[in-house]
């Protein structure tokens, strides 16, 4: 018996679908096996993880609070990677955003009370824009590569944060985080840990579905990331198109840091990197670049951190062990995207011998 | 030539081939026989089945029944390396080439018998020995992605040698090549010949088929239709008659030729090379009328792509000017020269003309997307999108599964055929067309060709840049011969003496003809 691959006539809409819930369940697999090394009872981990995550009204809500700034990364990396811009500075541009919130919250105390919420985070969104634009703009008028450029300015950005939080823009007391903002600026509650922030995530799901897939400039955009060539022939400005779509980009990672800080930790602080914007890039690749389906592989991702916390308390195994697990995601998923324009025969002994 | 093939075993044979692909038949109950010392020419449409059968051969397919001997042993093909201990090789229509190796390395790329470290001084030695017996120009360490795509294809011939192949199997190898390269390839086939080895070769071009072949064989539809000595057929349109199962016109409808006013001009274009120590393209000027064909021949790379990416803003001029209707638009942006009412078939459909993974309905409004006919404001109408699409596939006779088939899909001919359709539906007056018919079947060719007539018969500019002298003095109204980035000189095709065109574009100035 042997195995070989057959080209498809035509790229296969079923296997769009299963292959992505096929790699969740091998990398689960993966998972128990890296679970039963590390001499953990993999059924009874995925069951404190499942209960960690979702076992009580508060723990949903911490999950769909964590899933609000995952889902908005990977809306964010999303738009650059359908450009084939690989954008993995979205953790900068996050950390952008927070900055550009604080500043309004800590500096722009001329504002009136009910201006501070909207500014900070019209802020945010402009710093996180300004921090995707510069390897937008690098890219298109020198091809400076962006997986570097942004991947560096992730580091420029952290740094900068402690710089400010450290030192610059510390509270008076204690002795790092700046100082917290005012409780009216922050972003209301709407059930428990859930905040308003959602409502943000869903419309921008929405809007950029319509976005891409029914405007000229979604158009344009999937021109861009598959075939450049072609689409510079039809008279699609190649540059003006990166540097908006990074400056998109940037802007809602940007609008994530923002949004997180206003509803969540209420000040720039330690932590403030917290990897949303690299978890992003699995969120958007699992998606398959959809943004309806990144609303459900947000949340799989934030159960998987929430799951992951919970392990530490109940099972005395390390946090670290849901981060595992995003990562095993993606490793399947690539190598199973070959079955959607290729189909696996099986050629038996018998079979052979008629060939 | 004849006096080489034997009667013996014959080097190939391959009986009742039957191979299906999802919802085609690719070869049905195909028989094919080559001697020693001949050449078999594969002759077919686009899709007729000849790449399928020459891939079984190689092992890179294999038949769903059917067999395959070779020197008269029955051959289990399952891999290339299992085709090439053999003795058969192919080369593709795109080289299987590492850009980045030199030469010598890629002739021993996948070699299995080597030593772990390979003596390459020895291996480069056997290499120039080869180049030499075969007059293959080929120096063993420049690097691949340094080289024309002639020489590439020489390389490829010299990997083909190193590991004793006896037949060879070309698919299309003239398609890339400038009339000397194939003229030089002529010679090297010939040499190999006189040493026993035989060839199979799968064309398009009846002319190569009569200069080179011993033996012709004609697969429609992946049925094998005929097989004959070359010599016995007396016309070429019995050949053509043959492959696509009916009268081809060989002269096409054509208005009479009545040009209007100035529609497209160039006026002293120069285009500097990037090192800035030549011009690619040297004070070029011409001007074309409503309802006029401006053809423009020439071996390719003497500065026609250059030429048609100037005008068509893809490409910066150093100096000079583009007039479009008497208004300047040199080094305007490409959507401002589509604006201007410029349609164009690009000269790479692949990488230019399509994108490959959307749809061919999405193909198909890559221009008038951004028109109030398929969209309001900036949201695009999809139903209107759909209705259109329907439209040009039936009118430009696309056969696609449906419109929402990825393009890759297609085949070569109706990938032009998609192209074709947008560019003309678009068309406000001006179409650029670059090597339209590069690699077609006669049907599809004879589609190209009368459509651009058509456009100029409605009295739109035409620029149409060919290497066939003989589609330009098919199609064209004036014939402008560029060499070296320099038109050489502008003919009415009615003057047009071929022998004269040839020597212009071979570089020869007009004053010594």
């Amino acid at each position: 018996m042997r195995f070989a691959l057959e080209k498809r006539d035509g790229k296969s809409r079923k296997m769009t679908i299963l292959v992505p819930i096929f790699s969740l369940i091998i990398s689960f697999l993966l998972g128990a096996i890296v679970l039963a090394i590390s001499n953990a009872n993999p059924i009874q981990t995925y069951g404190a993880m499942i209960k960690g995550a979702f076992g009580s009204p508060t723990k949903i809500q911490y999950t769909i609070a964590k899933s609000i700034p995952l889902l908005l990364c990977g809306l964010a990396v999303g738009i650059a990677f359908r450009l084939k811009f690989w954008n993995i500075g979205a953790e900068g541009q996050y950390v952008s955003g927070v900055i550009g919130i604080t500043w309004v919250m800590q500096f722009w105390t001329f504002l009136p009370q009910w201006a501070y919420l909207p500014v900070g985070i019209v802020m945010g969104i402009l710093f996180g824009a300004f921090w995707g634009g510069i390897p937008g703009v690098l890219k298109a008028q020198w091809g400076v590569d962006e997986t570097l450029a942004t991947l560096m300015m992730n580091y420029i950005a952290i740094g900068f944060a402690e710089y400010l939080y450290f030192n610059a823009w510390k509270a008076p007391r204690g002795n790092m985080g700046t100082v917290r903002y005012p409780e009216f600026a922050w972003l209301p509650k709407i059930w428990g840990k859930v905040h308003s922030g959602v409502y943000f995530a869903l419309i921008l799901v929405v809007v950029l579905w319509f976005v891409l897939y029914k405007t000229r400039w979604g158009f344009e955009l999937n021109m861009i990331g598959k075939n450049q060539r072609a689409a510079r022939c039809q008279g699609v400005s190649i540059k003006k198109n990166i540097i908006l779509a990074m400056l998109l980009s940037g802007g809602i990672a940007g609008l994530a840091g923002a949004i997180d800080s206003a509803a969540v930790t209420h000040c720039l602080t330690k932590g403030v990197n917290s990897g949303y914007g690299f978890t992003g890039i699995i969120i958007a690749w699992m998606a398959g670049l959809n943004p309806f389906v990144s609303i459900f592989i947000a949340i799989i991702m934030a159960a998987l951190e929430t799951g992951g916390d919970a392990l530490q308390i109940t099972l005395k195994l390390p946090s670290a062990m849901g981060e595992v697990l995003q990562g095993l995601i993606l490793i399947p998923l690539l190598a199973g995207s070959v079955f959607t324009e290729y189909k696996l025969i099986v050629l038996t002994k018998q079979k052979e011998e008629v060939l | 030539m004849h006096e080489n093939i034997t009667d013996e075993t014959p080097v190939v044979r391959m009986v009742a081939i039957t191979k299906h692909f999802p919802g085609v038949l690719a070869n049905d109950q195909v028989n094919l026989t080559l001697r020693k010392g001949e050449v078999l020419a594969l002759l077919g449409e686009n899709g007729a089945g000849k790449s399928t059968l020459m891939n079984m051969l190689v092992g890179l397919y294999r038949p769903d029944s059917g067999e395959i001997y070779i020197n008269g042993k029955l051959a289990d093909i399952r891999s290339p390396q299992d085709s090439m201990a053999l003795g058969v090789g192919m080369i593709h229509q795109e080289f299987m080439l590492v850009g980045n190796m030199s030469v010598a390395e890629n002739i021993i790329l996948g070699m299995k018998d080597l030593p772990f470290v390979p003596p390459l001084s020895e291996i480069k030695k056997k290499i120039t020995d080869l180049s030499k017996r075969y007059g293959l120009q080929v120096y063993p360490d420049k690097i691949i992605q340094d080289l024309s795509v002639g020489e590439q294809q020489r390389v490829e011939i010299l990997k083909l040698l190193y590991r004793g192949a006896e037949i060879l199997i070309l698919d299309e190898p003239t398609a890339v090549l400038t009339p000397g390269e194939a003229r030089d390839l002529n010679e090297i086939i010939k040499k190999m010949l006189s040493e026993g080895k035989s060839a199979i070769f799968i064309t398009h071009k009846m002319d190569e088929v009569m200069e080179f072949s011993h033996t012709v064989q004609v697969l429609r539809r992946g049925k094998s239709v005929n097989v004959c000595p070359t010599n016995s057929i007396k016309r070429v349109q019995d050949l053509a008659n043959m492959m696509v199962g009916r009268d081809i016109l060989f002269s096409l409808d054509r208005g009479p030729y009545n040009p209007g006013k100035i529609m497209l001009e160039a006026k002293n274009l120069v285009i500097q090379s990037l090192q800035g120590n030549k011009n690619v393209l040297d004070h070029v000027s011409f001007a074309i009328r409503g309802g006029e064909i401006l053809g423009v021949a020439g071996v390719a790379g003497n500065g026609q792509q250059q030429l048609t990416e100037a005008l068509t803003g893809l490409m910066h001029v150093s100096s000079g000017q583009v007039l479009i209707n008497g208004e300047d638009y040199t080094n305007k942006t490409p959507l401002q020269v589509i604006r201007s009412g410029v349609s164009h078939i690009p000269a790479d459909r692949g990488r230019m003309g399509v994108v490959g993974d959307m749809s061919v309905g999405d193909n198909l409004s890559m221009k008038k997307y951004r028109t109030n006919e398929l969209s309001n404001h900036s949201i695009i109408k999809r139903s209107w999108v759909r209705l259109f699409a329907d439209k040009l596939i039936e009118t430009f006779v696309i056969k696609t599964p449906s419109q929402d088939t990825s393009v890759k899909f297609l085949s070569g001919g109706n990938i032009q055929k998609t192209i074709l359709a947008r560019e003309i539906d678009s068309c406000g007056g001006i179409l650029i067309a670059v090597y339209p018919s590069r690699g077609l079947d006669v049907g599809a060719t004879e589609a190209v060709r009368q459509n651009i007539i058509k456009q100029r018969d409605k009295g739109n500019a035409v620029l149409l840049v060919s290497e066939e002298l003989e589609e330009l003095l098919m199609v064209a109204d004036k014939i402008a011969v560029m060499f070296e980035g320099r038109i050489m000189d502008i003919v009415d095709v009615k003057d047009a003496k071929t022998e004269e065109l040839g020597m212009l574009m071979a570089g020869v100035e007009r004053r010594d003809i």
